[in-house]
């Protein structure tokens, strides 16, 4: 495999995005993360994003992209109806053929305009689940349940998860859902979906996150310590619930142990965890240690959830304190599907110091 | 071509109609997928990944199907992707499925795209008026035959030319049993006087709506090399996209179009399309776009695509036969219809086109999609050698 | 509304979408129709309900015959539950406050996803015993189950009561093959900067383009970027209400835009004075057969200018001599 590192992160989000349209939301991310790489369009071998049409509200979402990038001399491009993690998983092969050095990656949505509950609810099941409409939180609280009786605990742990989340985003920008809360006044608020409080169900954001990705040298030239991809997997699970063991997330073990995520010491993980007892099922399924490992230091989707880029935002994160030399070994985790149906994991990795 | 050769050494279809009532969405895709590995002598475990492919979701009702479709398809257990570029998403479906495999990542990666049209209606599903749009005052076919008058005017072209491949195609359809429409009867005089739509496009110039699923299963060479399955080897894939408008866009014979086919030829070794491939499976939804593609694609100078057409060069007895199969005239599962252009360009150099095959002379072939508005292309070629030999 | 530039939008597949479901999912439902409950047989023997198409373990076909399928519960325990304090009307399978459950049927080997009416989240727990509340009015859905109950200790489930939709006595009634899924999503929808600042200039009888800095291009209806480059454009430039029709066509089927009632209308391309890019537009005023390429036209504005695309009703000609081929050659 070729070397290939994330050389560049930039990401945007606001709890309700009302003065632009989807070009003019792209625009600023992906000039700051083309400026950040110190790379040329014209450098930029091929582009590929990822959105959903039903956030948008119409068909082509992604059609906006190609005016936002800007696409003559027209490029290589293409496009999932995925998390752009997925769009830079597609970026990530094409550059293993060896026929390209570079790419852009990028993923939007203005969740504020709809409602991301019962767009959620379209992903299930067509004929026998979707017709008695189960919110994507109707559903992750099943899971939740499952999952603190199956292991003993209470909703407390709950809390004390939202409580850092909200905390560790105190310093991102992107997070719309932050603050020093106690775990006291999380337990003290009802709950929206039993056993979930408000603060344990994700905050969306509207907004955009882009990525540039880098081969071998062109990693080295244009990034001070690129964050090198040393695994990068991805697997799906069985669709319905019934049919799953939702008090472990099985893909995402697989996964992490094909990306080779416990082979070395984790400094940090950014994990897709919509909902809080997500990064509990997640770190099972990483053996994560919650001791040795600063997990979700940006927040993570619960302090702000931009769909189809948050799962590319924890890669983004990740690579970000590679970069800053603050981390030197990294988890990012994507998710997609009801009860975290499909899940990719990638270890990022910065080389030693001088 | 990447790092490894890949080679098409499974292909399945199902039979495209206007409505396939009698199963599920998950059949429907699970039928072309059996058929494909079947084909490949193969069975679900054999499986590494599975890319699926298809247009908008508003088409079935459903946001990213995959997810859904992910125990039909073998997928449990495995990486499964979702690609969406628009018409072109059955050509750029296969060729995320192809890279999966030149990049060395997988061995044998299953794809499949499919479109239940009958769910819901095309029309409906490809014009929702969004606010603050521009109202849509004419409809799909209202955004392409200006495209065609333009082209009309610039090459000069006699107006029966699309009249023309929309009988070829009909015809050709006739020997495809798979094909949605068979119309026995076909000429020009019943396409001159079906109802004219959109002038200059005519009813029969214009392609169905169609439920279908196409699947394909690709292999690294030396899996290929161990099946006893014919094999169509990947020579060149090739993807270009650009704005839906701008300034001094050439709309009839866009750039992107132009540019994908310079990077596949030459990646390919194409100097002559014309003599180099023994046919052409290529995205023609509005007859008139088998003359306006021949030129976008370098079959001809710009300005006499429309000559090919009218000598019979692009009839499946011609020099050049472009879509034998019967093409997008004659069925059309918008989400499969660029993978299904894939998959018959396969088949030819497979020798598996059944009544419709091509006699094999150079053994290579090109398939071709495209979509929005005329701005996303994906291309690749086959032969039924390896690239080089 | 018309000025606070976010609106209301709507996506409906009108009737709804027409769902076939195929002969597994069809048994399964003409059983509901029946008040019964079938499970599949999965390729491991287990118990799968709702039945499944596919094997979820091996990806074989399953429940090809009769046999394969046996009838489970109704009764069942819950395996695990949460509560919904806020139902969506229409959607979700109760009015009034609920829980969706997981339950495992008797004789079922996988839990199924079902809506719990047990008044409060006191009413329920993992383990409680449910059985169905049965609709009378059984379509072959799995909304033909209410919903559950809780049960008392020791009480039976009750059988599905009978049909009070029954077909007529000429009437053949065949098993379930499709479904219809009609729904709608709500959506408010910004306009975003650059599309408000054209609509503004709209609604002052003006037509508003757009420039980046590094180019001399202008796109009238700018959506905020320089598409060749991505630049946004930053510079508010005037076009002229006046331009030449490119191309068009003819459009003879009706129904397809409230601006044009009649048919035929002509659609056209048409490149405005001062901007590089094109417009879409009606044209009227004239005969549709005397519409040609390199007409001169100029915008015919409401009565009632608004901050609006339709502020431009459609396109006339000007009556000036045709814009030389030279001039919109390049934009065809």
């Amino acid at each position: 495999m070729r070397d290939v590192a994330v050389v560049s992160f930039a990401a945007s989000g606001v709890a309700r995005e009302t003065e632009s349209n989807e070009i003019e939301l792209i625009v600023p991310v992906l000039a700051e993360a083309m400026a950040q790489s110190g790379l040329q369009k014209s450098e930029i071998d091929f582009v590929c994003s990822g959105s959903l049409d039903y956030l948008f509200g119409g068909p082509f979402a992604f059609v906006a992209g190609v005016d936002a990038v800007g696409a003559v001399p027209p490029i290589r491009e293409s496009h999932v109806e995925m998390d752009a993690a997925w769009a830079l998983y597609e970026a990530w092969t094409y550059i293993q053929t060896g026929e390209i050095d570079t790419a852009l990656i990028y993923g939007f949505s203005k969740s504020s305009i709809g409602d991301v509950q019962e767009i959620l609810t379209l992903q299930t099941d067509p004929y026998n689940t979707l017709p008695l409409w189960p919110s994507a939180t109707d559903m992750a609280a099943l899971q939740a349940r499952a999952y603190l009786e199956a292991n003993d605990l209470d909703a407390r742990v709950l809390a004390e998860i939202a409580a850092r989340s909200q905390r560790n985003a105190m310093g991102n920008a992107c997070a719309v859902r932050s603050g020093d809360v106690t775990i006291e006044q999380l337990l003290a608020a009802p709950k929206v979906a039993d056993p979930l409080r408000e603060s344990d169900v994700f905050v969306t954001s509207d907004g955009a996150a882009a990525i540039v990705l880098a081969a071998d040298d062109v990693a080295r030239r244009v990034c001070r310590r690129p964050a090198w991809i040393r695994g990068i997997e991805h697997r799906i699970e069985a669709h319905n619930l019934g049919l799953r063991d939702l008090t472990r997330s099985e893909s995402t073990a697989t996964a992490g142990a094909a990306a080779g995520a416990l082979s070395g010491k984790v400094d940090i993980a950014e994990l897709h965890a919509q909902f809080s007892h997500e990064i509990l099922v997640l770190s099972d399924a990483l053996g994560l240690d919650p001791i040795a490992t600063s997990i979700n230091p940006s927040g993570g989707p619960l302090a702000g959830n931009c769909l189809m880029a948050a799962g590319l935002s924890r890669i983004g994160e990740v690579a970000m304190r590679i970069f800053a030399g603050t981390a030197d070994r990294g988890i990012a985790h994507a998710t997609s599907g009801p009860c975290l149906q499909q899940n990719m994991v990638a270890v990022l990795e910065g080389e030693a110091h001088g | 071509m990447g790092k490894e050769l890949a080679a098409v050494i499974g292909v399945g279809q199902t039979a495209h109609r206007s409505s396939r009532k009698d199963v599920s969405m998950a059949g429907l895709v699970r039928e072309a997928a059996l058929e494909a590995l079947v084909d490949a002598n193969m069975t679900w475990k054999d499986i590494d990944a599975v890319v699926i492919g298809k247009a908008p979701d508003m088409f079935e009702g459903i946001a990213m199907p995959e997810l859904y479709l992910a125990d039909a398809l073998g997928a449990v257990g495995k990486p499964m992707m979702r690609v969406h570029t628009a018409g072109s998403v059955g050509g750029s479906t296969a060729i995320v499925a192809t890279k999966l495999v030149t990049s060395g990542v997988h061995k044998r990666v299953l794809t499949v795209s499919y479109e239940k049209q009958s769910e819901s209606n095309a029309t409906w599903g490809l014009s929702v008026p969004m606010p603050f749009s521009a109202p849509l005052v004419a409809g799909a076919g209202g955004f392409f035959a200006p495209l065609i008058r333009s082209y009309m005017h610039r090459s000069g072209a006699p107006r029966h030319i699309g009249h023309l491949v929309a009988v070829k195609d009909r015809l050709a359809a006739l020997r495809n049993p798979k094909a949605h429409l068979h119309i026995p009867d076909i000429d020009l005089k019943m396409v001159e006087e079906s109802f004219m739509l959109w002038d200059p496009i005519r009813y029969l110039d214009t392609c169905p709506s169609s439920d279908g699923a196409m699947a394909l299963v690709i292999g690294a060479e030396d899996v290929a090399d161990r099946s006893d399955s014919p094999k169509a080897w990947i020579h060149a894939m090739a993807m270009r996209s650009e704005p839906t408008m701008f300034a001094k866009r050439d709309q009839v014979n866009p750039l992107a179009g132009r540019a994908c086919a310079k990077e596949l030829y030459g990646q390919a070794g194409i100097t002559d399309p014309r003599k180099d491939f023994d046919c052409a499976e290529v995205y023609v939804p509005f007859s008139w776009f088998e003359p306006m593609w021949l030129e976008n694609l370098g079959f001809c100078a710009e300005g006499e695509g429309w000559k090919l057409t009218e000598a019979g060069a692009t009839a499946p007895s011609g020099d050049i036969p472009w879509n034998p199969s019967g093409g997008v005239l004659s069925s059309n599962p918008i989400g499969a219809s660029g993978m299904v252009r894939f998959g018959e360009v396969a088949q030819q150099v497979r020798g598996r086109a059944g009544d419709f095959q091509v006699e094999l002379k150079t053994g290579r072939a090109l398939g071709h999609a495209y979509g929005g508005g005329s701005q996303f292309f994906s291309m690749w070629v086959v032969g039924n050698r390896k690239p080089g030999a | 509304m018309a000025n606070s530039f976010i609106a209301e939008h709507s996506l409906e597949y009108p009737g709804g979408y027409q769902r076939s479901v195929g002969p597994v999912l069809g048994r399964f439902m003409t059983a509901l129709r029946e008040g019964k409950i079938l499970a599949v047989k999965g390729v491991d023997g287990r118990k799968i309900v709702p039945p499944q198409e596919y094997d979820p373990v091996t990806s074989d076909a399953i429940g090809s015959k009769a046999e394969d399928f046996v009838e489970v519960g109704p009764a069942g325990r819950v395996v695990s539950w949460s509560w919904v304090n806020e139902p969506r009307i229409g959607k979700h399978p109760l009015s009034v406050p609920f829980a969706f459950a997981l339950i495992r049927l008797d004789g079922a080997d996988t839990t199924m996803l079902h809506a719990v009416d047990c008044g409060t989240p006191e009413g329920i727990a993992t383990g409680t015993r449910v059985a169905p509340r049965w609709r009378t009015d059984r379509v072959g859905k799995i909304t033909d189950i209410e919903c559950f109950t809780v049960m008392a200790d020791g009480e039976q489930p009750v059988l599905a009561p009978a049909r009070t939709n029954l077909p007529g006595d000429d009437t053949e009634e065949g098993d379930v093959t499709g479904m219809n899924s009609q729904f709608r999503l709500d959506y408010r929808v910004p306009a975003g900067a650059s599309t408000r600042r054209y609509l503004n200039g709209l609604g002052e009888g003006k037509i508003i383009g757009g420039r980046a800095p590094s180019s001399t291009e202008v796109y009238a209806a700018s959506r905020g970027t320089d598409p060749k480059t991505g630049e946004p454009t930053s510079i508010e430039v005037e076009i002229a209400d006046t331009g030449c029709v490119t191309t068009f066509c003819i459009v003879n089927i009706p129904g397809l835009s409230e601006l044009a009632p009649e048919i035929p209308y002509v659609s056209a391309q048409i490149l405005l004075d001062g901007a590089d890019n094109m417009m879409f537009g009606l044209i009227r005023g004239c005969a549709v057969e005397d519409v040609h390429m390199g007409m001169r036209v100029k915008a015919k504005w409401a009565d009632e200018l608004a901050p609006s695309h339709n502020s431009i009703l459609y396109y006339e000609p000007t009556g000036e001599p045709d814009a030389p081929y030279e001039h919109y050659k390049d934009n065809l």
